[in-house]
């Protein structure tokens, strides 16, 4: 079986993002970009899959710019066979990432897609739900564990309170949830074998498939800013605050 | 203009995250009807049609969406979408997992997690975080959105009378299945729901700690929630994430212990009302967003904020 991952080229999560200040959109001069982390538990599963003799192959993708090779090779040299980049410079949104997935999909035919369930960039999730349905393939979303059983998968989620577990016939779409495994750091001799693995490039227009966003960003602005508090010296001088001043217990 | 809000509910009870939904399509203005899908909650459906200003009550009462399995709701709610001009559920488990299966479904972008409404097309989503705030215009025939519930009042939930349409849409496309679900029975309020919240970081030290939470908890009827390190540590499981990639919260009081403040764990908090932080280390990022700071080893100060309550 071939497992298919997806994965995006983001802002390192240490970076606080801050708008420009006329408000055309968040400031990214000279911040650190990396791995999404969620793409990278989904890099990390699809390689224990084939650890474990389950998975043949493993492929990570990516629809972004030319940049996203270089995550596309740390993904490389995590334990993917190979890479596959759909290149663009539209900043392009789930529905046409989803739709650019579906085409290497469509050419590839993995058994199985994992994928982050959201990017820290612009926190939509909802890439790998969209590509279920384009694909009507079922989804096992905000998963903590995933285990191959014949011609499906069990799928345990995370949902509001609690866990729910799903069977999904293959193939099958995962998204990844924080608790599904610990990542790996790639190692020195895997960096430099990762150079040597394949990196293909597709451009969108090959792939015939409109990027073109349908949302409009009018502007980008910072958040509400809090009014500096204040530090108390003591529990008793807390208590006497939040029920004299701030009148939220009583 | 019509507006379709799907309810948040577990086949007996409506949940106020619907609520603050409704209010989202209020603000939005035209007709709200809603869509009850589940098995067996024709009570939920007679709730919902007690909301003020319901024009009416969808009710998809069928086993397929017992345990509202993405495949089949959003096959559902995508069959009977033409017509409206907006779909809107709360962004809760359920809405995320769904939802964008509509909006692929559909050929429309999805705006996710907004929290607030420009006009009918134009809405505000947090970025980043939180970091930023992105204004975004929907240029789709269909807005499919999920809506921030703590960007909205919940509207009222008695006073109307709507009537209720069943309708016999069956899908049940038969490649998933539900196997089981573990839902932690608590006394305590839902995180999400809750006027008081108190949530424990990696300064807890361990799992057992969290037990001294708890009394806090109790006396002021608050839920517990936790950083993502405490999860990551493995004291606590994940369903009590506050944070970016976990629950986003804004109770009347936040009370953050042990929790340095990092960038994921604000965004799910600092639109709390009244903030709260207890930490050693009086460098913390989280004393930059409290109202109220208290530099103390948390192993002395809960005790005794427990004593004092």
């Amino acid at each position: 079986m071939k497992v298919l991952v997806p994965i995006k080229r983001v802002v390192d999560y240490n970076v606080k993002v801050r708008a420009k200040s006329d408000e055309t959109g968040p400031d990214l001069n000279n911040v650190k970009m990396a791995i999404n982390p969620f793409c990278e538990i989904a890099i990390e599963e699809a390689v224990r899959l084939k650890e474990s003799g389950v998975a043949e192959e493993v492929i990570a993708v990516s629809v972004g710019s030319s940049a996203s090779q270089e995550q596309l090779r740390t993904c490389l040299a995590l334990g993917a066979d190979r890479a596959i980049l759909v290149e663009t410079d539209e900043d392009a949104e789930p529905l046409g990432v989803a739709k650019a997935l579906k085409a290497i999909v469509d050419k590839e035919q993995p058994g199985l897609i994992i994928l982050g369930k959201q990017a820290i960039d612009g926190d939509s999730n909802q890439t790998g739900q969209m590509l279920g349905a384009l694909l009507n393939y079922p989804q096992g979303t905000f998963a903590s564990k995933v285990e191959i059983t014949g011609e499906s998968v069990e799928v345990i989620r995370e949902i509001d309170g609690g866990l729910q577990t799903v069977l999904l016939k293959l193939p099958a779409i995962v998204t990844t949830d924080l608790r599904l495994n610990e990542p790996r750091y790639a190692s020195l001799p895997n960096i430099m074998k990762a150079k040597k693995k394949p990196l293909d490039t597709f451009s969108a227009a090959e792939l015939n498939i409109d990027l073109a966003p349908r949302l409009k960003t009018l502007k980008v602005s910072p958040p509400p800013e809090r009014a500096a508090g204040i530090i108390v010296e003591s529990v008793d001088e807390l208590v006497d605050k939040l029920r004299n001043e701030a009148k939220v217990i009583s | 203009m019509t507006i379709l809000v799907i309810a948040e509910h577990d086949n007996k009870e409506l949940k106020v995250a619907t609520l603050n939904t409704v209010a989202a399509a209020n603000e939005i203005g035209g007709d709200v009807e809603i869509l009850v899908a589940g098995s067996e909650c024709a009570d939920v459906a007679n709730q919902a049609s007690k909301i003020p200003g319901i024009q009416k009550v969808l009710l998809a009462d069928k086993p397929a969406y017992a345990n509202f399995l993405s495949e089949n709701m959003g096959s559902l709610v995508s069959e009977i979408a033409s017509g409206y001009s907006h779909i809107l559920s709360p962004a809760t488990a359920n809405g995320k997992n769904f939802l964008p299966r509509v909006a692929a479904t559909l050929d429309v972008a999805q705006v996710s997690d907004i929290s607030a409404i420009v006009n009918a097309d134009t809405f505000e989503r947090p970025i980043y975080a939180g970091n930023c705030i992105a204004t975004v215009q929907s240029t789709d025939a269909i807005k499919v959105i999920t809506i921030r519930t703590t960007g909205f009042d919940a509207c009222p939930a008695t006073g109307g009378s709507a009537s209720i349409e069943n309708i016999e849409i069956d899908n049940d496309l038969g490649i998933s299945s539900f196997i089981k679900e573990e839902i932690a029975v608590s006394d305590r309020p839902e995180l999400t729901a809750a006027d008081i919240v108190i949530s424990g970081g990696r300064g807890m030290q361990s799992g057992d700690n969290f037990s001294l939470l708890n009394g806090i908890a109790d006396k002021l009827g608050a839920a517990i929630g936790a950083s993502r390190a405490a999860v990551d540590s493995g004291f606590v499981p994940n369903d009590m994430q506050v944070g970016q990639t976990g629950k986003i919260v804004a109770p009347d009081l936040y009370i953050a212990v042990g929790i340095s403040g990092a960038i994921q764990h604000l965004a799910g908090m600092k639109d709390s009302k009244v903030i709260v932080a207890i930490n050693k280390d009086e460098d913390a990022p989280i004393f930059q967003v409290a109202d109220y700071g208290l530099v103390a080893d948390l192993f002395d100060a809960l005790p005794e904020l427990e004593s004092k309550l």
